[in-house]
């Protein structure tokens, strides 16, 4: 469960404090300010930066015109475009069906609800490859749900169909568990006002409950996106892998890797790292805002 | 507008909140329902806002039967306790949002919806804050709003939990003028809940004691503070003294005097000796001079004389708890009163009533 809510209410009666300017070193009365600074520096440093510094230092082996060629290759475009499109589409899709099943867990009580609860976090705990596989079986053409979906023509398995299933799978946690808390901690009485000055159901919902968990939606869906991108031990069992159709960008590194081409394999690395950070940007000024319209700071 | 509560009951599982509870609340009125946390003031309120609904029994509102009316469809002015504002929207949204809500074919213009509301802001004397957003606001300020937003609707009743609870006692005492002046120059009908009995009795026409899900004594602020109709009231309005005493074929003998027994609903007191308690307001309590037959001894054991009333606590002769007395400043310097003194003590006012109608 995660423990922090994204919403907390501020005491009865206290004015907020005006915006403070860029201070170094806030007052608090815990002591250590340098030395926990120094250590989240240091632990950023050598988890994230060094691994990423080194991707880079790796992809500039190349000079510019073979890395502009092996960056922007007919192949490597086609599995960005595959990456970052199924990633993407995945996530709004537990967008929508997280936040629906956030709603459910916290709004309904039925039988065997905390065990569909912790049904969630399952595609956080099997194992990629496992889930890859059985999706597969499933959704291959002799599988429970391919068997259904062949005769109408619809092939899921090997195609980039499969590959957005797939991402959705191990997504969808997110959201659920972004937006649960924040649902769980909305308080009634503000739904009751909205009620009681004659507002519907779905006005209560769209003009008072959703601007609290947009922000927390906002959240899950980057979580669930970024992690989509970088998915790999799942997708390719149920993806078919075909160069140009239905090959993910980490695939193609690993085949560039198979063929020793370590250079080649960074440079398709720092581009997906350069558009997902270009990407995540947007996503998160975009929650920032959101978050300040939900009344918070 | 008449609102008639007809006996209302209300259960939480195993626990009973109401017990066919009835009540009529007349056009104009400011009522207050005064109780204890868990006497079911609280679940009342919402059962006559629309927030809850009864197990048995009717709501009517000017007559017409309110129960299977939503609550947005009741036209009541809900204030929260804990306000309910909402924290993504502005002041000045906040309190359109009742207009904004209506549907199209009878929805005000932009130009009208604001006009109104800053009327209504004005009101409450925070037209300058409009642009602010609640976190922004101090907690009178936003009770203020949440007034404002329930008034948007131009309700036919004004219903508020607990509205000055969360506040300090100094805003609380300015809001609870205003609130008085807002009640009368807008006409409306107002019911209000309260744990408070110094807020009950200073604001309100008519007070509702309530106990245990039912109405102890429904009066204006003098009748349910001079004339208690049961124990629970004596003990819950204002200071009293308790004593135990004997009834004996329905009157008893207090200091000197004899007082008659009376029950809470009326029945005849039991006949021969039964246990009963007497109630005696501290300022009730004189001190007369010495030789009188219709007084009792008692000793003087803690005098606190700050303030215009001076608090005496007395020692009675066959009683293991003490007494308290109230006295003016002026008689107390008078009496010369000291810790320690023999005096005799006599009630002004006193009412008995036996040990099993106790309301606990």
């Amino acid at each position: 469960m995660v423990a922090s809510t994204a919403i907390a209410v501020p005491p009865l009666g206290e004015y907020p404090q005006p915006r403070a300017r860029f201070r170094w070193r806030e007052p608090s009365v815990l002591p250590g300010f340098g030395l926990t600074l120094g250590f989240t520096l240091t632990y950023l440093s050598l988890i994230v930066l060094l691994p990423l510094a080194a991707l880079v230092l790796k992809s500039l082996e190349l000079s510019w015109d073979q890395m502009w060629e092996a960056a922007t290759s007919a192949r490597a475009l086609a599995a960005y475009r595959l990456s970052f499109g199924a990633a993407l589409l995945a996530g709004i899709v537990n967008l929508f069906f997280g936040v629906l099943v956030a709603w459910v867990l916290v709004r309904y009580h039925f039988p065997f609800k905390r065990l569909i609860d912790g049904l969630v976090d399952l595609p956080f705990a099997l194992p990629t490859a496992v889930a890859g596989i059985a999706l597969a079986t499933l959704y291959a053409p002799n599988g429970w749900v391919g068997s259904l979906l062949d005769p109408l023509g619809i092939k899921v398995a090997y195609t980039p169909s499969g590959v957005v299933i797939a991402l959705i799978f191990i997504g969808l946690p997110f959201v659920v568990r972004t937006v649960q808390p924040v649902l769980q901690d909305l308080n009634k009485d503000v739904e009751e006002a909205a009620a009681s000055l004659g507002a519907g159901r779905w006005q209560t919902f769209r003009r008072i409950i959703f601007p609290s968990i947009m922000p927390a939606a906002l959240t899950g869906f980057a979580l669930a996106f970024a992690r989509a991108l970088g998915e790999y031990g799942s997708v390719i069992f149920i993806a078919g892998n075909l160069p140009m159709k239905s090959e993910i960008a980490p695939l193609l590194i690993i085949i560039k890797l198979e063929q020793y081409d370590y250079a080649g394999a960074a440079t398709i690395g720092v581009t997906m790292l350069i558009v997902s950070f270009l990407l995540l940007l947007p996503i998160n000024i975009l929650q920032r805002w959101t978050r300040q319209r939900a009344g918070e700071n | 507008m008449v609102i008639e509560v007809n006996q209302i009951t209300k259960r939480f599982d195993a626990f009973t909140a109401l017990k066919g509870l009835s009540l009529q609340v007349r056009p104009g009125e400011l009522v207050a329902l005064l109780g204890p946390s868990g006497s079911g003031k609280t679940t009342l309120l919402r059962i006559i806002a629309g927030l809850e609904f009864a197990d048995e029994g009717r709501i009517l509102f000017d007559g017409a039967d309110a129960g299977e009316r939503h609550v947005g469809e009741r036209r009541v002015g809900f204030v929260f306790q804990h306000y309910a504002l909402f924290r993504h929207m502005t002041v000045l949204e906040n309190v359109a949002f009742g207009l904004r809500v209506v549907p199209r074919e009878r929805r005000l213009s932009n130009h009208d919806i604001e006009k109104r509301v800053h009327t209504l802001l004005s009101l409450v004397q925070l037209d300058q804050l409009s642009g602010r957003y609640p976190s922004q606001l101090s907690g009178g300020q936003r009770q203020r709003v949440a007034l404002a937003r329930a008034l948007a609707i131009e309700p036919r009743v004004l219903l508020l939990d607990e509205p000055f609870g969360a506040l300090d006692a100094k805003v609380r005492k300015e809001l609870r003028r205003w609130l008085r002046r807002l009640h009368d120059e807008m006409g409306l009908t107002s019911i209000f809940v309260t744990h408070d009995q110094e807020e009950a009795l200073e604001l309100a026409d008519r007070v509702v004691v309530m106990n245990h899900g039912a109405i102890e004594q429904v009066g204006t602020p003098e009748e349910v503070y001079n004339s208690p109709a049961t124990p629970f009231v004596y003990e819950f309005l204002g200071n009293v003294n308790r004593l135990d005493c004997k009834i004996k074929d329905g009157a008893v003998g207090l200091w000197g005097s004899k007082i008659k027994a009376e029950t809470q609903d009326g029945r005849p007191v039991p006949s021969g000796e039964v246990a009963g308690y007497a109630y005696v307001r501290p300022h009730d309590i004189e001190f007369v001079e010495g030789g009188h037959a219709l007084a009792e001894p008692a000793i003087v054991r803690h005098v606190a004389a700050a303030g215009p009333t001076a608090r005496i606590e007395l020692a009675l002769e066959g009683h293991s708890n003490l007494i308290e007395a109230e006295l003016p400043r002026q008689r107390y310097l008078e009496l010369g009163l000291k810790s320690g003194q023999s005096v005799m003590i006599a009630a002004r006012a006193a009412r008995v009533f036996p040990a099993t109608f106790d309301g606990n």
